[in-house]
């Protein structure tokens, strides 16, 4: 009886690192999928990629739109699918939720960083904002002054505001902040 | 068309969103800056992305396995549900900005309070939404004022549109029978209960605009019904084609 136990528990303990390195092997790969419309940022760093699941040998990645709208989410699920594809996994399911509604607050320190060298504003850390004639603060991505004005509310993508910077006059996208 | 409130109330919510969103659309190429061109371009997407879960919600729903564009592209005029409001022309800017300031001031409270809905989707659905509306409230309650409070052009444009657009604000606080189970169980939204709200912003928004609140007289009515004005066929016409002229087209 002993014997059987101990068995057992290897074979749970075996196959609980098996999994193990088949998550770890399942980020990895995700952790090169990139947003199409703004290619600095992976899935990862933005935060839209929620959860994998490893099961036996498949694997499910779940992840969630920024905006309703938003166009890139398809070529999102491809690319993820294509990644984890490559990474070995033939049993996949790429999984999209709307709940809990993504926010700014989830994207990396190290997204912001890639966001801000990149050229745009990252978000602002709080999400919370007076819905009317709110005023936000941020600084030129090229020459850091706060001396900058918004030019539209709306950008090139569904998550970005135009901006222009008065001190070195170029203009800037900012990635907003809900 | 099925009666079962919670496919009616679905589909109320996103016919709204469609036509608003295509409407919306439709200023693509004929905005007066560029900057208004991108502006009303990701409202419209907002909205087609919202309509998009809705429709997806209201398949689940039925459970004929209907998908989205099955209910986008292929009801007539009388299936359709939305607010009157959102099917009439675009008319100037004054009044596309006018109008969607008025039903985001009203849709803002709306999905926050659906946010809290029992119903998991609905309430998911309502949580990314409320995010977006709110950055549509702000755009058009600025460009609101802007105008109201611009030169005596853009003021007078803005009164006129005021004027043409209030009727249409009525339906916005219509309930009926297949809402009020729905909103005793806490899946819909008691409107009433947003009037508080609604109120609040126009005023202020419009004070600040140096524009005058119309009085509430007679209300349009019957979209929620299936009562169209002559307008969404226009809409659909142009929006169906495709899928009218080649069956089951797909990307």
């Amino acid at each position: 009886m002993p014997d059987r136990e101990s068995h057992k528990i290897e074979e749970g303990a075996a196959r609980d690192g098996k999994t193990r390195a088949l998550r770890v092997r399942a980020l990895a790969a995700l952790a090169h999928v990139h947003d199409p419309e703004i290619p600095v940022l992976t899935i990862t760093d933005l935060g839209i990629l929620r959860e994998v699941r490893i099961e036996g040998e498949s694997v499910e990645a779940v992840i969630t739109p920024t905006y309703s709208g938003c166009p890139a989410m398809n070529m999102i699920a491809v690319e993820a699918d294509l990644a984890l594809e490559r990474a070995g996994f033939s049993n996949r399911k790429i999984t999209t939720v709307l709940s809990p509604a993504w926010t700014t607050d989830w994207m990396s320190d190290e997204g912001r960083a890639k966001l801000l060298k990149y050229g745009i504003a990252p978000p602002a850390h709080s999400s919370s904002r007076g819905v009317l004639f709110g005023k936000e603060a941020l600084r030129c991505p090229h020459c850091g002054s706060a001396e900058v004005e918004r030019i539209s509310e709306f950008g090139s993508t569904a998550c970005k505001a135009l901006w222009r910077c008065k001190a070195c006059r170029e203009p800037f996208d900012q990635f907003k902040c809900i | 068309m099925s009666e079962d409130p919670l496919l009616l109330y679905t589909l109320r919510l996103a016919d709204t969103a469609l036509i608003n969103g295509h409407r919306l659309s439709e200023w693509c190429g004929h905005a007066p800056v560029l900057e208004e061109e991108l502006a009303l371009a990701n409202l419209a997407l907002d909205l087609i992305g919202q309509a998009r879960a809705l429709y997806a919600y209201a398949g689940e729903i039925e459970g004929k396995g209907q998908g989205e564009d099955a209910f986008a592209y292929l009801r007539d005029v009388t299936a359709y549900r939305n607010l009157l409001m959102v099917e009439r022309p675009n008319g100037d800017f004054a009044m596309t900005i006018l109008r969607q300031f008025l039903l985001s001031a009203f849709m803002h409270p709306f999905w926050e309070t659906m946010a809290g809905s029992t119903d998991a989707t609905l309430s998911a659905i309502a949580a990314k939404a409320v995010k977006e509306i709110a950055y549509h409230l702000r755009h058009c309650g600025e460009w609101t004022v802007r105008l109201g409070d611009g030169t005596a052009e853009s003021h007078r444009r803005m009164e006129e549109a005021l004027a043409e657009e209030w009727p249409y604000t009525g339906e916005l606080f219509e309930t009926d029978e297949v809402e009020r189970g729905l909103i005793a169980s806490g899946v819909a939204v008691d409107p009433a209960t947003l009037k508080g709200r609604f109120d609040a912003t126009i005023d202020r928004v419009l004070g600040e605009a140096t524009l005058a609140r119309p009085r509430d007289g007679w209300m349009q009515t019957g979209g929620r019904h299936g009562r169209h004005s002559e307008h969404l066929g226009h809409v659909l016409a142009e929006l169906q084609y495709l899928q009218r002229t080649y069956p089951g087209a797909t990307w």
